[in-house]
């Protein structure tokens, strides 16, 4: 039973050939390696103005200076970035004439996670007829967040169509210099997402990268950009619980949030890469860096995340909390089986008066995995009345897994109020016979107790979001008790 | 509906039961009486499906079928319950989730449809009324934070919600007082049925002045050493357990 997903993603890329992909694919892409001459070669290629050209370059020159970061609680085998091709323009991806064509057990998968037919076949690669339901509902979407005024596209777009808002904002929260992997990132970001949400606008609707054309693929250096203004609102959400394969084993991510004003973003994502197989062969290194910055008062950011993927996850969503009273929040459930290492937390840092943060993470392992909870939180000397709660809890299954909690503390203002609560718990075999007893078997136990332990925050997701969560997360677990 | 037949069983390699016979016909409640380490929870827990234990000789059978391979949730579909001596505590579950997903289970394997949720909800009310139990107790996680009573009450409630064909309540009366031994006797006596059977794990002679027993039994040292009517009960009650020991103990 361990094994069934693991089986089941095997078929998914194995399918290809299987199930009759064919490989018409344009590729249009540089040598392996870097070099300026090569940083230079994607801006060129991508159409980009200067100043986004220099933006890499100064960006990469940082990295060269930089160190691999220290390795936190991860074993980490070593990267050779020069064995990286670092520019593959979009391919065509192979298409599937219907649903019929889709490898059973994948389609199974999607069925059991709940996905939505229109989205299967997206991810599955189905050619979408042009008069489906979903494209006049894409066609809707946007022309609603027009009206609005609201942006919502591909970061390479609006480089093009918004230099200046672009310009003013990127690199504001993640300066290029900031760490190993935002340099990395900042020097070479494929591609990704622009938000902007106009003054007093709040976003009729939760905006997903589904609803943008071409998100899927966006490649191993994902760059995403959110601008609210004063008095916005935007809940944006990213990624699907699909499990998703790439043959890029490295992927280092950006995601930068700028609220003004009274603005507010809520931020959720789903993540679900490829962990690898079952001794944590091929498994997607998942090095991440988003931060979000509550620059104007009364300004909000709100991170959620359900984290099932990767073989190494390193990521830590932040909030920099500079306006007075602004406030942060972050919703974590980071669920490790196998081999899985992962290494998450938060940073909350509170520059402002009044500033209030919280923290609810929930840590799950099972198998041989390794969960790493590590908290900052920050005060300084300005920032009176600072408040922050964290809640770390972590559930284990099984006696081969780990769970650590790492909070650190730096407060340089007498009048903050701290408190750190941490729970570790262990799914008992006892508690698993009493719902046996009750009929209900071991896989439904686990996930019936599991997705009460996650219900805090879970229930930060948008609905549908939520009911995919649940399903991914009890799927994940399967045969790991009992 | 039940027939045990020379069952044994071990935890460790210690002996807990050391041959059972025991058969219990629809319609009957059986008291099971014993001092302390007799094996009762030992026999209810295997019944159940426990793989602590391990079935080392002997068979049962439960409605015409040899449970003894089938899995605890299974036996539960069949119609088996158990309440536990010791109930445990599932934080972040509420009992309206479990409880649903318990009862759609059993119907699932009856092959009848899940219940909405507002039949649920109504089955809920009034079986709550049934064994008095507090609104509260159930929009809460399974069990956690209850008192002991509370938790014995839960588990007749659970009974109640499920219906089963055998209601094993291991020691439901130990730890409660006077009125809520009532209410859970009260709520057992309005569950029977002639077409289902209860089996009463208990050391007192207390609870069964409300429920009146068909048959008494008493287990010493993993084995039935004596059957008989209630009055059985009223003797344990008047002389303990030391003639049983003295006459039944190991030599
Ligand atoms: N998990 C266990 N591990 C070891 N011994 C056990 C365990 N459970 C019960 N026993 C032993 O089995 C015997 C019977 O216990 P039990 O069935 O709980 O008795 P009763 O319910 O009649 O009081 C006792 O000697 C007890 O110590
Ligand atoms: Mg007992």
């Amino acid at each position: 039973m361990a094994t069934e997903q693991d089986k089941i993603l095997e078929e998914v890329t194995k399918g290809e050939y299987k199930y009759g992909f064919y490989t018409d694919i344009e590729m249009d892409m540089l040598p392996k390696g870097l070099s300026e001459e090569v940083i230079k070669e994607i801006s060129k290629r991508k159409g980009e103005p200067e100043f986004m050209l220099e933006y890499r370059l100064e960006a990469y020159r940082n990295w060269l200076k930089m160190e691999t970061p220290d390795w936190a609680h991860l074993n980490i085998p070593e990267i050779d970035f020069q064995d990286i091709i670092y520019y593959a323009a979009p391919k065509s991806k192979p298409k599937l004439d219907s649903m019929d064509d889709v490898d059973p057990e994948l389609k199974a998968t999607f069925d059991k996670l709940g996905i939505p037919l229109e989205e299967q076949k997206q991810l599955a690669g189905v050619a979408v007829d042009a008069v489906m339901d979903s494209v006049s509902v894409k066609t809707t979407f946007r022309e609603t967040l027009a009206e609005k005024g609201i942006i919502f596209c591909s970061i390479s777009d609006a480089i093009k169509e918004y230099p200046d808002l672009v310009k003013k904002h990127l690199g504001s929260v993640v300066p290029p210099n900031d760490n190993y992997f935002a340099a990395l990132n900042s020097a070479v970001f494929s591609d990704g997402s622009f938000v902007y949400i106009p003054k007093g606008v709040r976003s009729p609707v939760e905006l997903s990268t589904y609803f943008r054309i071409n998100a899927m693929n966006t490649g191993q250096f994902e760059r995403t950009l959110i601008v609210a203004e004063d008095d916005s609102y935007v809940s944006y959400l990213e990624g699907c619980t699909a499990p998703q394969r790439d043959e890029n084993q490295l992927h280092a991510a950006i995601v930068e949030i700028v609220a003004m004003e009274r603005a507010e973003v809520k931020y959720s994502t789903v993540q679900n890469w490829y962990p690898g197989d079952k001794d944590g062969k091929g498994g997607i290194y998942n090095f991440v860096t988003k931060r979000g910055l509550c620059k104007g008062d009364y300004s909000k950011i709100s991170w959620t995340q359900v984290e099932t993927g990767s073989a190494i996850t390193w990521k830590y969503p932040s909030c920099v909390l500079m306006g007075d009273h602004s406030s942060g929040e972050f919703y974590s459930v980071a669920l490790t089986n196998n081999h899985q290492q992962a290494d998450t937390g938060t940073k909350m840092i509170h520059l402002g008066k009044n500033t209030k943060s919280l923290v609810v993470s929930k840590g799950i392992s099972a198998g041989k995995s390794q969960n790493s909870y590590r908290g900052l939180v920050k005060v300084s000397k300005r920032a009176e009345n600072a408040r922050n709660f964290s809640q770390c809890d972590s559930l284990l299954m099984g006696d081969k897994c780990g769970a650590h909690t790492f909070p650190y503390l730096e407060i340089n203002n007498n009048s903050a109020k701290v408190e750190h609560e941490a729970t570790t718990s262990k799914i008992g075999e006892d508690q698993i016979f009493y719902c046996n007893q009750r009929g209900i078997d071991t896989e439904s136990a686990v996930g019936l107790i599991v997705n009460g332990y996650v219900k805090e925050v879970i229930n930060q997701l948008p609905m549908e979001f939520a009911v995919e969560a649940q399903k991914l997360l009890e799927i994940s677990l399967e045969g790991s008790v009992g | 509906m039940l027939s045990i037949k020379n069952l044994h069983a071990k935890i460790e390699d210690k002996e807990i039961l050391r041959g059972i016979d025991l058969k219990v016909k629809p319609g009957e409640v059986h008291a099971i009486m014993g001092p302390n380490g007799s094996g009762k929870s030992t026999l209810a827990s295997v019944l159940a499906g426990n793989e602590m234990f391990e079935v080392s000789e002997g068979e049962v059978q439960f409605n015409g079928k040899d449970i003894l391979e089938m899995a605890p949730e299974d036996r539960a579909r069949e119609g088996l319950f158990l309440s536990f001596q010791y109930p445990v505590e599932i934080p972040g579950v509420s009992m309206v989730n479990f409880l649903r997903t318990s009862i759609n289970e059993l119907r699932k394997y009856r092959e009848e449809k899940p219940l909405s949720a507002s039949e649920f909800l109504k089955l809920m009310r009034e079986k709550k009324n049934l064994v008095d139990i507090d609104s509260d107790l159930t929009n809460r996680s399974v069990n956690e934070g209850f008192s002991g009573g509370e938790k014995k009450k839960n588990e007749i409630f659970q009974m109640a919600m499920l219906e089963p064909k055998l209601s094993i309540l291991d020691e439901t009366d130990s730890g409660l007082d006077i009125d809520a031994l009532r209410v859970v006797a009260n709520g057992v006596n309005k569950l029977k049925r002639p077409d289902n059977a209860t089996v009463l794990i208990t050391h007192y002679q207390r609870l069964l002045e409300y429920i009146v027993p068909d048959y008494v039994h008493v287990l010493y040292h993993g084995r039935i050493v004596k059957t008989g009517g209630k009055e059985l009960a009223h003797e344990l009650e008047a002389n303990g357990y030391d003639w049983i020991k003295k006459e039944f103990g190991d030599k």
